[in-house]
């Protein structure tokens, strides 16, 4: 049995670190980001949603991979970069598409966006349109397992970007000196908006950017889920086993703008296209699955699946309604008990 | 199968654009994310990337279009495999508004007083019970603010696990103003903790930890520090409950002394009352007593939703009468009348009430009996209570320490102009600090807050 299993793991000459299954649902999970956010985008086009949206395109093995290696009950916070963070936490598509239209079925009843939305069910939390303060968020929930002595670990992501903010650093001191159970994962994608890491920092290895406070750190290839996920296990398993924080550096790339009104000018076609040609995640992990002798019939089921359900959440998006006018004045306090 | 492609909104506030380039022509296959021509949009040059895959079958919109608005069909894609399909010349769709470039009408807010125009939704339940005298809590102890604020976290914190206290000094040099002092002992440094000076920072974590349904106290060694951290009060603790559609609270309470101290001078020393007071989603408490100090801060422990708990420095040594029985607890959002008179209601809170008072004596003295309310929670607001007052006095006095400019005293004044307009005999009055940074020297620092007799005079200018 473990013989065979190992057999189907094997491509070109090298065992990899997953199952055939697990890569399966890997693959699946990135298409559906993929697929979602292309949506988006055309929805977006359309005129269907408005304000900022920030599409994950290029980079969903990093979220896939992190959140393969966590457990029920753990905690995850991002940016305004988010979509694929929800649907990798297991958020209906339908209700995150619904709160991008800005309709009632969204996750926040169409009061939060693209950029706020959040699932208490998920332990999704947010969705924070501030570049940088989801990092001492996050240290706080990492804080609070802490606190009730539980084994849960917190992965707080950020950008590249947002690794310059001064409260990111104040987060890996108070993370290392309370010994927090949270994961830093830096999503280097090499441009915050039109900016190029190199011109805004002379860091060269962001993963050791927690060095000071004693925080380990790897830096990874966030092209490659298989990767990912390996690195992200290392990483999650040090923070559960209560030794503090930890630090990954994943070095992706964002194929879109930063934005949709982003014209991208700061970077050459070329280098989009040979990113997209040489290193895409999801045509990486194809690539594996038919090494590993998945056929291409069931890869093209997949595939329909995966538009399938990005088609019905479009679908659902349009028809919900906008929300009641009534909801301008609620959640904006929660009643208090009487006194 | 044939898809359209339409123009697509490449801005938030793009409504229309130039079709400048097309790179792809009649008969090209596509690929998802190959660029297909360029836009010039009100902000930029863009690209329009494809999203599915096939064949150029038609371009409807030859480039070089100046104003093609969004959602206009630009081209037809076939299926890869598919001959092209015989299309009339003009595709048949017109071109449609985007549904988000129509703007709607900012919808204003129905004041809860004020009558609701018909198109706007339905407004929140006013608040409009007049404060009544504190229910009578039995035996009183003489104690000072200090002693009320530690009494009150050492409380709640017996009542529950979830609360916790952290900021800089609170743990082992027993607060730096002595507020938390013994609470290390008793409760250990898992739940009175100890920071580095890194208000943005720990500020951030203790929301984080609200949001994960612990209930911390975050102490501010002063509130000038906080303003290193507003962005976390504002955008994440004040906030998220909305953004969240009402699945994510934030009971947290951030308290420190706020407003002038002494001779610490600009820095040091400013009051955020109205900072904080403008912001939906936060809760704003200013005691003045011992049982302000104390009542308060249980509730506001207590509370679902992020406090903003203004204290005074000076005030910490001040002693007052306080209910002793365990179970004192004081409403949030309901004023306290500290005196009552007939001739001029005078508004204050925390350190001001007690200049109030002093004044109020004063023109008891020349037979000028003044109404002092207590405002004690600066929002929600008690303006009821208020506007009963300057019902029957016909005359509106406001004291603050801090600045004039939308202020306190300005937000009280225009709700009372809006409420009981035709009761006010005179214009009110605003007493406040003076309108620049506090200086250091003590004639100049003495000049520039509201003393008693500046609130007799401006009583005296009405009456």
């Amino acid at each position: 049995m473990a013989q065979a299993t190992e057999g189907r793991r094997r491509v070109k000459g090298r065992e990899l670190s997953v199952s055939r299954e697990e890569l399966t649902k890997a693959y699946r999970d990135m298409l559906m980001i993929r697929r979602f956010e292309e949506k988006a985008g055309q929805l977006y086009g359309m005129g269907l949603i408005g304000g900022f949206c920030h599409l994950y395109i290029g980079q969903e093995a990093v979220v896939v991979g992190m959140l393969s290696a966590i457990s029920e009950g753990d905690e995850v916070i991002t940016s305004y970069r988010d979509h694929g963070h929800m649907l990798a936490c297991g958020m209906d598509p339908r209700g995150v598409m619904a709160e991008l239209t800005g309709r009632r079925d969204g996750y926040s009843h169409g009061k939060g966006g693209s950029m706020h939305m959040f699932s208490k069910a998920r332990n999704f939390f947010g969705g924070h349109g501030i570049v940088g303060a989801q990092v001492s968020l996050g240290a706080g929930l990492a804080f609070s397992n802490g606190y009730r002595g539980n084994d849960r670990v917190c992965l707080t992501f950020f950008g590249e970007g947002a690794a310059n903010q001064g409260q990111v650093f104040e987060s890996f001191n108070l993370a290392a000196l309370f010994k927090l159970p949270v994961v830093f994962v830096i999503e280097n994608n090499r441009y915050s908006m039109g900016t190029s890491v190199e011109r805004a920092t002379t860091a060269k290895d962001l993963s050791r950017n927690g060095a000071a406070w004693g925080i380990p750190g790897a830096q990874v290839d966030g092209m490659n889920v298989v990767a990912v996920k390996e690195a992200a296990g290392v990483a999650v398993a040090y923070c559960r086993s209560g030794k503090g924080p930890y630090l990954l550096e994943v070095r992706t790339y964002r194929y879109r703008g930063h934005s949709m009104s982003d014209p991208a000018r700061y970077r050459t076609r070329e280098e989009v296209q040979q990113m997209r040609a040489e290193h895409d995640c999801i045509e990486g992990a194809r690539a594996n699955l038919l090494a590993l002798g998945v056929e291409e019939e069931a890869l093209k089921k997949i595939d329909d699946e995966v538009k399938k359900i990005v088609q019905n959440a479009a679908d659902f998006a349009q028809a919900s309604a906008e929300p009641d006018a009534a909801e301008l004045f609620t959640d904006v306090l929660l009643e208090a008990p009487a006194a | 199968m044939t898809t359209q492609i339409l123009m697509p909104a490449l801005s938030p506030t793009m409504t229309e654009g130039k079709l400048a380039r097309w790179l792809k022509g009649v008969g090209d296959e596509v690929k998802s994310g190959d660029v297909l021509a360029e836009i010039e949009t009100d902000k930029a040059t863009m690209e329009v990337e494809a999203v599915d895959e096939g064949r150029i079958a038609q371009i409807l919109v030859p480039e070089g279009t100046d104003g093609v608005a969004v959602n206009t069909p630009i081209a037809v894609l076939a299926s890869n495999g598919e001959a092209a399909p015989a299309l009339p010349q003009q595709a048949a769709a017109p071109p449609t508004q985007p549904p988000a470039a129509v703007p709607t009408p900012p919808v204003r807010p129905a004041a809860a007083r004020a009558p609701a125009p018909a198109a706007a939704p339905p407004a929140p339940a006013p608040v409009l019970a007049v404060a009544t005298a504190d229910k009578d809590w039995g035996p009183m102890k003489h104690m000072s603010v200090r002693e009320a604020l530690r009494e009150a976290m050492v409380a709640e914190m017996r009542a529950d696990e979830r609360v916790l206290l952290l900021g800089e000094e609170v743990a082992q040099y027993q607060g730096a103003y002595k507020i938390s002092q013994g609470m290390l002992d008793e409760f250990g440094p898992r739940r009175v903790i100890d920071t580095p000076i890194t208000e943005h920072g720990f500020t951030g974590l203790a929301v984080g930890a609200a949001l994960n349904g612990l209930r911390p106290i975050v102490e501010y060694m002063t509130f000038n520090f906080a303003m290193q951290a507003m962005d976390q009060i504002i955008n994440s603790a004040a906030k998220t409950l909305y953004m969240s559609g009402g699945q994510m609270g934030c009971p947290i309470v951030f308290r420190g002394p706020n407003g002038a101290a002494s001779r610490v001078a600009a820095q040091h020393s400013q009051c955020y009352a109205s900072w904080y007071a403008h912001v939906p989603g936060l809760k704003v408490v200013a005691p003045w007593s011992a049982a302000d100090a104390k009542g308060l801060l249980r509730a506001a422990i207590r509370d679902p939703n992020p406090v903003i708990f203004l204290e005074n420095e000076i005030l910490y040594g001040h002693s007052f009468d306080c209910p002793v029985a365990d179970d004192f607890v004081l409403p949030l959002g309901k004023a306290r009348i500290e005196r009552a008179g007939d001739r001029v209601t005078i508004v204050a809170f925390s350190i001001m009430v007690g200049v109030a008072m002093a004044a109020a004596e004063a023109l008891a003295a020349e037979g000028i009996e003044s109404e002092v309310i207590n405002l004690r929670t600066l929002r929600p607001l008690d303006i009821a209570t208020v506007v009963e007052s300057v019902r029957r006095t016909n005359r509106l006095v406001t004291v603050e320490e801090g600045w004039p400019y939308a202020g306190i005293g300005a937000e009280v004044a225009m709700q009372v102009i809006e409420d009981a307009f035709d009761w006010l005999d005179a214009p009110p009055v605003r007493v406040h600090g003076a309108d620049v940074p506090l200086p250091y020297a003590a004639n100049l620092e003495k000049l520039a807050l509201p003393q008693p007799q500046w609130v007799v005079e401006a009583v005296r200018r009405i009456v």
